[in-house]
């Protein structure tokens, strides 16, 4: 039967570990992913969770762990944000290369400095060119859903590439609201156990995996991560489409589009601003006005030909971003705006919500009014728009 | 007891690798697969053995290899110990071969909390006293007085202002099942260590002594000789830490004061990264090995109950 529980979304994410079947968690604290680490301890300490559990003295070494753990074949996790996932950094560029399927995910936190603890993305941003499979999640229900997807989608032998599903700081890790836990027996038809055919440290078959590796070879290695992301953009559709059908949640994929049918101007956003941005959009709609919404899932791999799709038929594009790369604009804008090259359609970076401060109700309506001034005047006034921040005229 | 002429014809550790001659890693790596045999998993961080163990799509490995980073040895064989258990293989040895550089220096955290969560797992340190890989740089391993190519013989200061870190007592401190220190000049002692920690459960750690001819400026043809002064000189100490109890191996001559009756003078003429040395320098390391030698005599008595 089906369970329906009131948690957070840093419980959803360690009972989605459990539910996975995780094999191997390597554990480090750190606000404001700690309780993950801290249910996963319970769920080891009372024996309803059957992993080797590995509580190692940095995220420096539990990312260590974890890609040796998934290069001895057995299905990993680990979990982290901000300077731990700064810390991580180094060794984020390992699994990709060498195909480990590995499942982390990151409460995304400001990076210091300033130190903060809030829900900032300057901490996954600079880890985007590492290979890592990278979503964002709107709600808690998608973080447990997306951590059994993530399995299943990672350890496609179409794509055997790391999973990162990340969700924001407080607003989701430490917000409750009801989740559904479907039966261990159908998450187990939906996510068979890892086999490790393609990279495993046992003796009865030898292998070596991270082997030092001369310029006549690396390129190669480049060119077939490169192709293990493409082809993720249709595995993930494929599982989502599965998943829905068995569990009925539907999420759409890459993105999800909500009212782009019609509109003249759309904004696209990551995790959880979406579901103020649902509101917005409806609000407006009953005005009269044709603005949509693009739940910009994926981030990597990034998702071009849909959002060309969807820029065909609008006016005008904004994009929010929770981060900024200094003198370049907010990463996820930069990104789109790339994709749509060629297309003369105005697109709009929006700044907002940096550092952890709210994002409110009224900053999210003035992106869409803006963005729509945009497409009826078939130019944007200012490219790179900063919301609510003292002195600074948005 | 163990001895070279016990072990099996067949390299684990094959020949055609690109060691410098008379690299003293590559003699103990060689032997100690030998020792470990196929049921094994080795893993190697960014080191000297990493570079001529193997380049893709060439390896001189014939057991599971793995390499991630430089600084994580203890933590990555720890996990793939963890993993292999979940696998059904529990029985399977995971071996972390790290030089100095990668355990005193920048792999110390892992090492730490790998030795504090007494992984079980086999650590082998091959000292050669410098980050020999980047081209000798200074490590905390390094000797006083030696010249490495961030220690230069300059005109006011004249190589390594530090005294060697003490690796294996920083171990013994974690209370670790199994502690040794050994060198290939002594292969006997060397295997029969090998064998113990190949045996055992728990954290075990064994510090190799390991010349490096091109990085110490020795001939190729020293590499023995030069580490068996070491021991007969007291800069290095062979000895081993089981169940809470240290006991030294192997004991240098001493003379009818008792004191160490090879002066460290004919250690360092053997070897060219000693050659600027004045003679204040000789005598500052003569006094510092004294002191060593008296302190390792005191620990083996404090651990010998």
């Amino acid at each position: 039967m089906v369970e329906r529980r009131l948690v957070s979304g840093n419980y959803a994410a360690a009972y989605g570990a459990l539910r996975a079947r995780v094999q191997f968690v390597a554990a480090y604290p750190i606000t404001p992913q700690t309780f993950i680490v801290e249910h996963i301890s319970e769920f080891v300490n009372d024996g309803i969770m059957d992993a080797e559990f590995m509580r190692v003295e940095s995220e420096h070494s539990a990312i260590s762990a974890t890609v040796s753990a998934e290069a001895t074949g057995a299905r990993s996790f680990t979990a982290t944000a901000s300077q731990g996932l700064a810390l991580m950094h180094e060794i984020l560029a390992i699994p990709a290369p060498l195909r480990l399927p590995i499942v982390m995910p990151v409460v995304n936190r400001t990076v210091a400095a300033p130190i903060g603890i809030w829900a900032e993305y300057n901490d996954v941003m600079p880890q985007r060119d590492l290979g890592w499979m990278m979503m964002f999640v709107e709600d808690n229900q998608e973080v447990f859903d997306m951590i059994i997807q993530g399995y299943r989608i990672a350890e496609d032998k179409r794509v055997l590439l790391p999973f990162m599903p990340n969700l924001d700081a407080f607003i989701l890790s430490h917000t409750y609201e009801p989740v559904e836990f479907p039966d261990q027996e159908d998450i187990d038809d939906f996510l068979p156990p890892y086999k490790a055919e393609h990279a495993h440290l046992w003796p009865d078959d030898p292998m070596a995996i991270g082997v030092f590796t001369p310029p006549e070879y690396i390129q190669e290695f480049r060119y077939q991560t490169e192709q293990a992301m493409q082809a993720a953009k249709k595995v993930i559709k494929e599982v989502n489409d599965e998943f829905a059908k068995k569990f009925g949640r539907d999420y759409h994929g890459l993105i999800e589009e909500f009212m782009t049918d019609d509109a003249e101007a759309v904004l696209i956003t990551l995790g959880t601003v979406t579901s103020t941005a649902r509101k917005v959009v409806m609000d407006m709609r009953k005005e009269g006005k044709k603005v949509g919404l693009v739940k910009l899932r994926f981030l990597r791999p990034f998702p071009k030909d849909e959002l060309r799709k969807i820029a065909e038929k609008v006016d005008a594009i904004g994009v929010y971003d929770k981060s900024i790369s200094y003198s370049a604009g907010g990463p996820a804008f930069v990104e789109v705006r790339n994709a749509l090259y060629g297309m003369e359609k105005p697109v709009i970076g929006y700044l907002a919500g940096l550092g952890g401060r709210d994002v409110r109700y009224s900053d999210v309506r003035l992106m869409f009014e803006k963005t729509l001034e945009a497409a009826k005047s078939g130019k944007a006034e200012k490219e790179l728009v900063w919301i609510g921040t003292r002195g600074v005229q948005p | 007891m163990i001895t070279i002429h016990d072990l099996p014809k067949e390299n684990l550790f094959t020949g055609g690798h690109t060691a410098c001659p008379g690299c003293g890693a590559a003699i103990l790596v060689r032997n100690a697969m030998k020792v470990f045999g196929k049921n094994t998993v080795v893993y190697t961080p960014a080191n000297c053995l990493l570079v001529f163990g193997g380049t893709y799509p060439y390896v001189s490995w014939k057991v599971p290899y793995h390499h991630v980073a430089f600084e994580n040895t203890a933590v990555c064989s720890a996990g793939i110990k963890r993993a292999l258990k979940k696998t059904g293989r529990e029985d399977t040895l995971v071996v972390g071969f790290a030089g100095d550089g990668g355990t005193a220096d920048i792999g110390m955290q892992a090492l730490s909390g790998a030795a504090e969560r007494n992984e079980d797992i086999l650590y082998i340190m091959y000292d050669n006293e410098a980050y020999m890989n980047t081209g000798i740089q200074r490590s905390g391993s390094t000797p006083y007085g030696a010249w490495t190519t961030t220690t230069p013989a300059g005109k006011v200061i004249k190589g390594k202002e530090r005294f060697k870190k003490d690796v294996p007592q920083i171990m013994i401190a974690h209370n670790v099942p199994y502690v040794a220190t050994a060198s290939i000049a002594y292969p006997n002692d060397l295997l029969t260590k090998l064998e113990k920690a190949k045996n055992m459960k728990g954290f075990r750690y064994i510090q190799v002594y390991a010349t490096c001819p091109t990085g110490w400026r020795v001939p190729p043809e020293k590499t023995v000789e030069v580490a068996k002064k070491a021991v007969e000189t007291g800069m290095w100490t062979i000895y081993e830490y089981e169940n809470g109890k240290m006991k030294i191996n192997i004991k240098p001559k001493l003379d009818e004061n008792g004191n160490l009756a090879v002066p460290v003078r004919e250690y360092l003429k053997m070897q060219g990264r000693f050659r600027h040395m004045t003679e204040e320098q000789i005598e500052t390391l003569q006094n510092w090995v004294n002191e060593k030698w008296k302190r390792d005599l005191a620990l083996e008595r404090a651990l010998s109950e």
